[in-house]
């Protein structure tokens, strides 16, 4: 049942601080790091069953997917100089620690990977690397729902049991989508799979996680991270149909491909927008608290 | 050393002692009777002057006197200030409040802080090391009550210390120092507590019925505030959170969700490339 939004209120003042993460460098890092994430897997898949041009591509994305991911969140600090001070310590209470520990072998790995595999130096080494970072690669993606969950925001926190299926499905999307424009047909049968089945996913969880939320979801729905989701939406929507109608065309799987990573894009933009502003409306901090200890 | 039974939730008797210390001296911390606050402003002040708190903004806000507006990195005592006609007599009533960091039993700023800055010291305050902070801003979202903020054109965040350094000295803190009606009260919490059920009962019986305590009880969400209050009315009047839960008490269950969605993702690539080539 959706409470009431009848609540008091410090003349509206908000009752949280909202993230103060800088956008794009917060989105766009969500975003490239489910593709690196999801890219390594798949790079790992096609190496195994013999698909070299896709092994590439998403070895390359993999690693420039990382690296533009760990630029992004060294130029969100506020003191980006003592970047490495995230690796001070290893602390499980901290998903962004976890995440940095996630994020520095993972980059490290891919990148070796990449640089191998384009210019063919130490194949093995560079192989080991790879499944390396095929290994690391779903958390990679799956983590950063946790670091947003694990926060008094009320539209991230109470979602984290969808959010990190939402991310997986996104980065999965994003990932296949990478090969349908890099690679040609005989070669992206897989990722074609797999970015009609991440975007097919990412639609439903997403729908889910909104539905469950009710009051708490209304960012979701409202203003700019509604909007946002909304074009997600249409994108990815988009995609899925052309992923199952262009298996003949090399333009299209392309146009297919672009269309699923700016529905993931977008998706991450509104899902950060979403939580800003349900941080911002002290009604969603306070309504659904004083719903919990009111006696039903 | 293993991690204690309520290590992410629920009561925690020694905070200090389960943050590491070998034989740390008594948790201390505020008891706020916002009853006898004056709004004076003198534990803003005192604050600012002692700790070297920057100048934020000389604002006008409209929001009865108070032109601070909320607690933030520069602002560390912050006194509200509510303008009411009273439910008894229809009079205006004032109410004030000196709001302060919580310094929680399970402070979520402390748990998500990636670099160790955060930390529990051995009066069981929570204090942040400026020296090791890279500003990343994790803690800012994670804290129930906004207490604690990123300083802008400095990158770190800051909160109130509860005068940490003072406290090494022997002395209290500086807005308990400055405050003149003793609103702000500094001590050992045990004993604070005691005094405040004592004060709670004292105005219940002198027709004071609205006085309740705020973040007194160690069963609460965030296993109890090491600052707790006095109100006389619902806390978010005051611009408090109803009821505060520290975000981690469920972060094992998160960490299990994103398991599950790891291995369906790379489940989900690996059946991708199954079957037949065109």
């Amino acid at each position: 049942m959706v409470p009431e939004a009848e609540f008091r209120s410090y003349y509206g003042r908000p009752v949280l601080k909202g993230p103060v993460w800088k956008t794009p460098d917060v989105p766009v890092y969500l975003f490239v790091g489910g593709l690196a994430g999801s890219s390594a897997v798949v790079a790992e898949l096609a190496a195994w069953t013999r698909r070299p041009a896709l092994e590439r591509a998403s070895r390359v994305a993999a690693a420039g997917g990382a690296l533009v991911g760990v630029t992004a969140l060294v130029h969100d600090l506020g003191r980006p100089e003592r970047f490495l001070n995230m690796l001070r310590v290893f602390k499980l209470t901290s998903p962004l620690s976890v995440g940095s520990w996630i994020l520095a072998p993972f980059s490290g790995l891919a990148v070796a990977a990449a640089l191998s595999a384009l210019t063919g130096t130490l194949p093995r080494l560079g192989r080991a690397a790879g499944v390396g970072a095929a290994a690391l690669g779903p958390a990679m993606a799956t983590y950063t729902a946790v670091l947003f969950a694990d926060t008094a925001v009320p539209a991230w926190h109470e979602a984290y049991p969808e959010l990190p299926y939402v991310f997986a499905a996104s980065a999965a999307a994003a990932g296949g989508a990478v090969g349908l424009i890099a690679v040609p047909l005989r070669e992206s049968g897989p990722v074609r799979r797999l970015a009609v089945g991440g975007g097919a996913a990412e639609l439903v969880m997403e729908r889910v996680m909104e539905r469950r939320l009710g009051f708490v979801g209304e960012p979701y729905r409202e203003g700019r991270g509604g909007r946002l989701l909304g074009a997600a939406r249409l994108l990815t929507a988009a995609g899925v149909f052309g992923g199952l109608v262009t298996g003949r065309s090399r333009a299209g799987s392309a146009a297919t491909g672009a269309a699923l990573l700016a529905g993931s894009l977008l998706t991450r933009f509104g899902v950060f927008e979403a939580g800003r502003a349900s941080a911002r409306d002290p009604k969603y901090t306070v309504v659904p608290q004083r719903a919990r200890l009111t006696p039903h | 050393m293993s991690p204690s039974r309520n290590a992410l939730s629920g009561p925690l008797p020694d905070v200090a002692a389960d943050a590491g210390y070998a034989a740390p001296p008594e948790r201390v911390g505020f008891f706020t009777d916002t009853s006898v606050c004056i709004g004076c402003k003198a534990c803003e002040v005192a604050c600012k002057e002692w700790n070297l708190v920057p100048e934020d903004g000389l604002q006008l806000t409209g929001m009865s006197y108070d032109n601070s507006v909320a607690l933030g990195a520069d602002t560390w005592r912050h006194v509200a200030f509510i303008e009411q006609s009273s439910p008894v007599d229809g009079d205006l009533r004032w109410l004030m409040s000196s709001d302060v960091c919580k310094h929680c039993t399970h402070a979520a700023c402390l748990d998500v802080c990636p670099t160790g800055s955060l930390i529990r010291t051995e009066f069981g305050t929570v204090v942040v090391q400026e020296d090791i902070c890279n500003g990343c801003g994790y803690c800012v979202p994670a804290c129930p009550y906004g207490v604690i903020d990123q300083r802008p054109g400095d990158g770190r965040v800051f909160k109130c210390t509860l005068c940490y350094d003072r406290l090494g000295a022997g002395m209290e803190p500086a807005c308990a120092k400055a405050c003149p009606t003793e609103s702000i009260q500094f001590g050992p919490l045990e004993e604070l507590r005691e005094r405040a059920a004592e004060r709670v009962q004292v105005l219940h019986e002198g027709g004071v019925e609205q006085a309740r305590l705020y973040g007194h009880d160690p069963d609460d969400g965030v296993g109890g505030d090491g600052a707790f209050f006095l109100l006389l009315d619902e806390p978010e009047v005051y611009g408090l959170p109803p009821d505060p839960v520290v975000t981690t008490r469920d972060l094992p269950d998160m960490w299990r969700r994103a398991a599950g969605a790891a291995l369906a993702l790379a489940l989900g690539a690996t059946v991708s490339f199954l079957g037949r080539r065109p």
